[in-house]
């Protein structure tokens, strides 16, 4: 098929020519890229919305089966179907907008309570109307971090399971260091620590590249392997001088100080400054990777290697720079639970969140912006899960299975695409996130 | 088995791939399909395949219309493919292979009857000539070889139409030879071939009939003694074509790339070149022969910094340089690479990415970290002009551009920038006549404006219309070097098969190959390092 798309290309190119002889003569001038800018971005809007069907499809697919899971959670009306079908319906629509109900109230909020909040003016009815996005977005914070150092590397062709490790190093640095220099001014203090937390997940992320670069060890193999070592490491750490509290006999480290504690936004809620630290990260990533010279080294070594070697760069440097900045990434991640007011560092503070990044790199493909907002949508599903479970009864774990669809849902867009009749975009083709096992 | 086609037509959105089409094939007949990329080839035999539905017409099996759900009806009702690219399993043998999805069977459980299946491939291709060890891993088999395997597939399941699709693309010119003389014997039992290709010299050759494509249409049906190949091209690009660029002679000047002594050794670590001696001059194009696998491709490695060098030296301008892609780059050597897919290009990069694939790095398309992107696009947008490149926009993946336009891209991004020297390995390989003219018009204009050209090539008739001078590698080494005048098709075809010429000794050979190898290296050297045309950008 797409050799009879080359035909028509043919034809259609000498008519196109035609028209262009007038401006043939002249140089680029500063007209045409300006024209060709804005063609590209119509196109990058149609592209964008065609890139988001896919996506929002498959979170409402993931929510309508687990509105199915819901209802066979609730062995009540389960039981109903027999005897009274029409009561049983009725219940079960009852239990899933409740659940359904309870879980993005509890992650959003009440949006008519939020306009009589700011309406009336009084900042503790407004703190309470906002707490509910304030923790979405506290859960959204470390995922953006762990997301983009597995983003980053799927964008390399490097598939980094490691973050969850690279996190746990990275907090561990962090935490050392927010506890330490005391006396410290925090316009030095907060940087410094943060820079350690950065500092801490690149020499976890450094190891498994180099690693390839000089013998080849897959970096799958490596990272997981490291995962175990950082996890065994923060536990030695925390149950020995000098990180360990004093007087503490369960493995939990020192407070960080108040110098190195990044602020709340707003007093009251308990997102910090670390949520816009968090985007600032992705548009940095962002321009890294399509507007500079070594994000257009990390894409064409991702995409080809062959040719990114025949073009003279140097994959090796290119693996390990990828690692390293991945595992700073993964590094921030656990410095931004650490360095705030009150963290400490305890032994499986994390709750996944560098191995839900795999999926927020998937759902986000590979992109700072869609890796943000899968973020922000993971949050707001784990905000919600704990007031869903208070006001109904349905366990936890729901918000995982959605979590779970959503994701099996993304990885298979023929699915999607099955069920909602959608029509292959034009010149599409598979998107490759990782290379083979054996390359 | 009669096979007619009537009135086929096959609409993609915005697209009319095959329109009207009507051919019919004869009984024993090889009947030849000829066209350009993109001329409806394919799509007309996915059709008959049963894996395109047509939107019109009709397929007639002996006069009776016979509707294909998808392959399997098309393989029951006679009719057998062979894939440009094959569709075997590495790590199973011949046999294993063959019955894969028609698989010999006994006993109540369905065991695998493979003795049964290995006596009936016997039986086949001793028929045919098809010369092929049953019990052989595929992965363990020469291109060819595997061909013949695919062809035995179709046999095996009773083929009495065969489609070959581009069969000779991958195939060195014996063994093109070879498969010509099977398809002969294939058609002398009764098979009907559709001989897919675009090169007019095998069709001038083998086929019986030949039907021309162009844009999806029939353009017409000829016979091979009554038409010529010049025809022939015309039919199928709609124009005038030049079969063989007319090139001035040519005025070398200063030797450009020298290679010394080189040893190389192949990715199983054999010695693959073994202490080759080759000088290219400012303003004349060396062409390296030979059949594939002679140590080119390992040649072409090593002078472009892709592949260690076990022995010897390269210089370039006269000056020794460390054999690392970039350092070659940065001296001023282009590279068309053999495999544009693999090597050359990024296929989910854009045109203009790719356009600035090696150059990214270098003002003005970059300042320090920042990727200039107007002055990008700017110079893509020239670029797609200058060099004629057929793309909807340069916003485009590459990938989605036919072969021809992609090759363009490369020489597109290789001519505009300053350099002294090409090496250019097959670099028409796959494309169709009016890119093959194409290319190598702006080859030999390179040339004359003083470029060094070196290029490697297993298709004879470019190194024909190219060279200046002719090197012929054979295991690893240059056995001979010709001048154009002197290298007759069997001249060459004698030293790429390792024959010694009659007429000529080795220290005939050797003193021959003395005037543009060794002699050079007086001439050369240290003069030439400040006359280089500013390779370093």
């Amino acid at each position: 098929m797409t050799n009879d798309g080359r035909a028509s290309e043919v034809d259609r190119a000498p008519e196109a020519g035609a028209g262009q002889p007038p401006e043939a003569g002249q140089p680029a001038g500063p007209g045409e890229p300006a024209g060709a800018a804005a063609r590209s971005l119509s196109g990058r809007l149609a592209g964008l919305a065609g890139s988001l069907v896919i996506p929002i499809l498959a979170i409402f697919s993931g929510l309508v089966i687990g509105a199915f899971v819901i209802v066979l959670s609730d062995l009540k009306v389960v039981g109903l179907w027999t005897s009274d079908p029409g009561a049983a319906f009725a219940a079960s629509v009852r239990d899933v907008a409740n659940a359904y109900g309870a879980l993005f109230a509890g992650s959003l909020g009440d949006p008519g309570k939020i306009v009589a909040a700011i309406s009336s003016g009084d900042p503790e009815q407004m703190t309470r109307a906002l707490r509910p996005i304030s923790e979405s977005l506290l859960s959204a914070t470390p995922l953006i971090f762990t997301g983009l150092s597995v983003g980053l590397g799927f964008r390399s062709g490097l598939f980094n399971i490691g973050a969850e490790g690279q996190l746990y190093v990275g907090a561990l640095f962090a935490v050392v260091a927010g506890f330490s220099f005391a006396g410290l001014p925090p316009v030095i203090h907060i940087p410094v620590a943060i820079a350690f937390g950065f500092l801490g997940g690149a020499l976890w992320g450094f190891v498994p590249g180099l690693l390839k670069a000089r013998t080849g060890a897959h970096e799958v193999i490596v990272t997981i392997m490291l995962n175990y070592v950082a996890y065994r490491f923060i536990d030695l750490a925390l149950k020995n001088a000098p990180v360990q509290r004093e007087g503490a006999t369960n493995p939990i480290s020192k407070f960080v100080l108040d110098s190195a504690a990044v602020p709340f936004i707003i007093p009251g809620l308990r997102v910090t400054w670390w949520f816009v630290i968090a985007l600032v990260a992705a548009a940095v990533i962002s321009w890294l990777l399509f507007k500079s010279t070594k994000g257009f080294e990390f894409r064409a070594v991702g995409l080809n290697p062959h040719a990114a070697r025949y073009a003279g760069m140097n994959i090796a440097l290119t693996t390990v720079l990828t690692m390293v900045i991945a595992g700073g990434l993964a590094g921030l991640a656990g410095a931004s639970v650490m360095l705030v007011p009150q963290g400490k560092l305890t032994p499986g503070f994390s709750p996944g969140y560098g191995f839900d990044a795999i999926a927020l790199a998937l759902l986000g493909k590979s992109r700072p912006a869609g890796i943000v907002a899968a973020a922000i949508l993971f949050g707001v599903l784990r905000a919600g899960a704990t007031p869903m479970q208070a006001a109904t009864a349905i366990p936890i774990d729901l918000v995982v299975v959605v979590q779970a669809l959503v994701i099996m849902f993304i990885a298979a867009p023929a699915l999607v695409r099955g069920i909602y009749r959608l029509r292959l975009p034009k010149g599409a083709q598979a998107e490759v996130f990782s290379k083979g096992w054996g390359s | 088995m009669k096979l007619e086609l009537r009135g086929i037509t096959k609409r993609f959105p915005g697209v009319l791939a095959n329109e009207k089409i009507s051919l019919t094939v004869e009984p024993g007949e090889i009947h030849a399909l000829l066209g350009e990329n993109g001329a409806g080839k394919t799509t007309l035999m996915n059709v008959l395949y049963g894996l395109y539905h047509p939107d019109e017409g009709e397929i007639l099996v002996d006069e009776r219309p016979v509707h294909f759900q998808g392959p399997g009806d098309a393989i029951a009702a006679g009719i057998g493919m062979v894939h440009q690219n094959f569709m075997l399993v590495g790590v199973f043998t011949v046999t294993e292979n063959v019955m894969l999805g028609a698989e010999s069977v006994r006993g109540p459980v369905g065991l695998l009857d493979l003795p049964d299946a290995r006596r009936r491939i016997v039986e086949v291709s001793e028929r045919h000539g098809l010369r092929v060890d049953p019990d052989a891993r595929i992965e363990d088999l020469p291109v060819g070889v595997r061909q013949r395997v695919e062809i035995i597939k179709a046999l095996y399941r009773r083929s009495e139409v065969l489609i070959l699709d581009e069969p000779t693309a991958v195939l060195t010119p014996q063994e093109s030879d070879e498969l010509f003389e099977i398809m002969r014997s294939l058609a002398a039992s009764g098979a009907s071939i559709i001989f897919i290709t675009h090169k007019l010299d095998e069709v001038m050759a083998i086929a019986d009939r030949i039907t021309v494509l162009r844009r999806g249409r029939v353009v017409g049906t000829t016979r091979p003694a009554e038409t010529d190949q010049e025809q022939l091209a015309t039919m199928m690009v709609g124009r005038d074509v030049e079969l063989v660029v007319s090139k001035p002679p040519a005025r070398p000047g200063e030797p450009v790339l020298e290679v010394r002594g080189l040893v190389v050794r192949d990715d199983r670590d054999q010695v693959a070149v073994n202490g080759v001696d080759l000088v290219v001059r400012a303003g004349e194009i060396v062409a390296v022969a030979g059949v594939q696998g002679n140590g080119q491709t390992e040649l072409v490695e090593a002078i472009t910094g892709l592949r260690p060098i076990e022995a010897g030296e390269i210089r370039i301008g006269g000056r020794a340089v460390r054999p690392d892609p970039r350092q070659i780059f940065l001296a001023g050597v282009g590279h068309i690479p053999e495999d544009r897919s693999d090597n050359g290009l990024v296929a989910g990069f854009t045109v203009a990415e790719n356009l600035v694939l090696n150059t990214y790095f270098l003002e003005p398309y970059s300042h320090g970290l920042r990727l200039d992107r107007e002055r990008i696009v700017a110079d893509a947008l020239e670029a797609v002009r200058a060099f004629d490149i057929r793309t909807p926009s340069i916003f485009n993946d590459v990938a989605n551009l036919s072969g021809g336009n992609q090759q363009k891209v490369i020489v597109a991004r290789e001519f505009r920038r300053p350099i002294r020297a090409l090496v250019a390995a097959q670099p028409t390989r796959g494309l169709d006549v009016g890119s093959i003219e194409y290319i190598h018009k702006r080859i030999v204009a390179k040339r004359d404006e003083g470029l060094a050209v070196l290029i490697v090539s297993t298709e004879l008739d470019e190194v024909l219309a190219l060279g200046d001078r002719i090197a012929v590698m054979y295991q690893g080494r240059i056995v001979g070097i010709l001048e154009p005048a002197e290298a007759t098709l069997e001249r060459l075809g004698l030293l790429m098969g390792g024959a010694h010429p009659e007429d000529r000794t080795a220290e005939e050979i050797a003193a021959l190959a003395g005037t543009i190898t060794g002699g050079g290296a007086a001439a050369g050297g240290g003069a030439a390092a400040g006359g280089g045309a500013g390779g370093a950008p």
